[in-house]
């Protein structure tokens, strides 16, 4: 964790963009493995997969369009800036005065409801990893709205840089065309990359379809999916990736995902179950409860997908 | 020993508190965004150290083990780990527009430009 603080600091400090990305993409992996001690590896997992993978990618499509050097002469740094911080930091450390110490098992949060997921989910889920059954049965509710974010989000960006007549820049593509252009040519690159890609896509599927044994589920799949063509993109040429997925099919799965989750939760209702209440899917509650969490992932792992693929498209498109 | 246990804690709050400096200090847009996204992490970090049992193993249940961390801040920041770079994509096409209407991603540039038309 020293560590992380240590990147914070020099992230604060850099005035280059492009290190200070590349920064935050370490910042994100020591961040996963730091989940990962604190036994949270579906977090470490989505974590290791967004923040090293896609976001990195994206703050580089930002960077490429529009400068990677942060203005030289300091304004800011304000000294205010830094005694509010410095006063807000005191003020919150006085307040973990009153938390209970690390890995306290008599903690407030661990009395409540997560004792009743632990004990009772073996048996009314039966699914083996109990983050993907409260992920996607017990918080069904909150997790169709977090997937409602990301779809309203995907569309968000399409609107605002997605239009057609939008990107007449000039003077920026030069210097990513090249960078392309040596990245094509470059042997070792294509091999490598053409020899993982399936493999990712296939391993992108057995997390999606493992998510009820071991960690995994829709969120890190569609994440990896997407991953695996976002690779191929800057790998090979975007016009390429982009005539395999056509724009047109991008948008249909990001709101098929969407309508498979909600379809399921209106299923749920016809069959005279609660809204998501997948008991009632099948024969025997169990049964139905398996087959509700599977359609949901894959709801989920489709707009995921669809979304991070539309989202890289769109800033990649720019610079065409 | 009280105060080893709240160690994790602090770190979580001195990254926030570098997220928001860079957030409130700098002018570029891009670092504002890069210090959101600390700020976010520290939250993340936070939960998770909340969950955290001492002597628990991660929440997938096997035969013979008695003793979980607790699923539920998992489940939680999972799901807000996509989220936020669905959320940051949008401030990012947000900062690639601006881009092309100013010219600049500074923001005390921008106002000055505000200012004069």
């Amino acid at each position: 964790m020293g560590f992380m603080a240590v990147i914070g600091f020099a992230v604060a400090r850099l005035r280059n963009l492009f290190a200070v990305v590349m920064l935050t993409g370490i910042f994100s992996l020591t961040a996963a493995v730091l989940y990962v001690i604190l036994d949270a590896v579906d977090v470490a997992f989505t974590e290791a997969a967004v923040g090293a993978g896609i976001s990195t990618v994206l703050m580089l499509g930002t960077l490429a369009l529009t400068t990677s050097e942060e203005k030289t002469e300091t304004t800011g740094g304000s000294p205010w800036a830094l005694v509010l911080v410095v006063v807000t930091g005191c003020v919150l450390i006085y307040g973990t005065l009153d938390m209970p110490p690390f890995g306290d098992p008599t903690a407030a949060i661990h009395q409540h409801v997560a004792p009743y997921y632990l004990e009772k989910s073996g048996q009314e889920i039966g699914v083996a990893n109990v983050v993907t059954s409260v992920l996607a049965s017990y918080r069904g509710y909150d997790t169709l709205g977090e997937v409602f974010v990301i779809f309203t989000a995907a569309i968000g960006v399409l609107l605002i840089i997605g239009r057609p007549q939008f990107g007449r820049r000039r003077s920026h593509r030069m210097a990513v065309g090249e960078l392309r252009d040596s990245m094509r040519t470059n042997v070792i690159l294509r091999v490598v990359s053409k020899l993982l890609i399936p493999f990712i896509l296939l391993f992108a599927l057995y997390v999606q379809w493992h998510g009820d044994f071991g960690p995994g589920g829709g969120f890190q799949a569609g994440v990896i999916f997407a991953s695996g063509f976002i690779l191929y993109a800057l790998i090979f040429d975007i016009d390429t990736a982009r005539s395999l997925i056509p724009a047109r099919v991008t948008r249909l799965f990001l709101a098929l995902g969407v309508l498979l989750y909600a379809g399921v939760g209106v299923a749920s209702m016809v069959l005279g179950g609660n809204f998501l209440d997948y008991s009632v899917l099948a024969a025997d509650p169990v049964g139905g409860q398996h087959v509700g969490i599977l359609l949901v992932e894959f709801g989920v792992g489709l707009t995921v997908a669809a979304a991070m693929i539309a989202i890289f498209f769109t800033f990649a498109r720019q610079e065409h | 020993m009280e105060f080893i246990g709240l160690i994790n804690y602090w770190i979580v709050i001195v990254l926030m508190m570098t997220g928001f400096y860079i957030v409130i200090s700098h002018d570029n847009l891009i670092k504002k965004i890069v210090g959101l996204n600390i700020f976010q992490v520290s939250v993340f970090v936070f939960y998770i150290t909340m969950a955290k049992v001492k002597g628990g193993t991660a929440p997938i249940l096997a035969d013979g083990i008695t003793t979980y961390s607790n699923p539920l801040p998992h489940v939680l920041i999972l799901t807000a780990i996509v989220v936020g770079v669905a959320t940051t994509a949008l401030g990012l096409a947000l900062v690639v527009r601006i881009r092309d209407a100013y010219g600049t991603i500074e923001d005390d540039e921008i106002e000055k430009q505000e200012g004069e038309s």
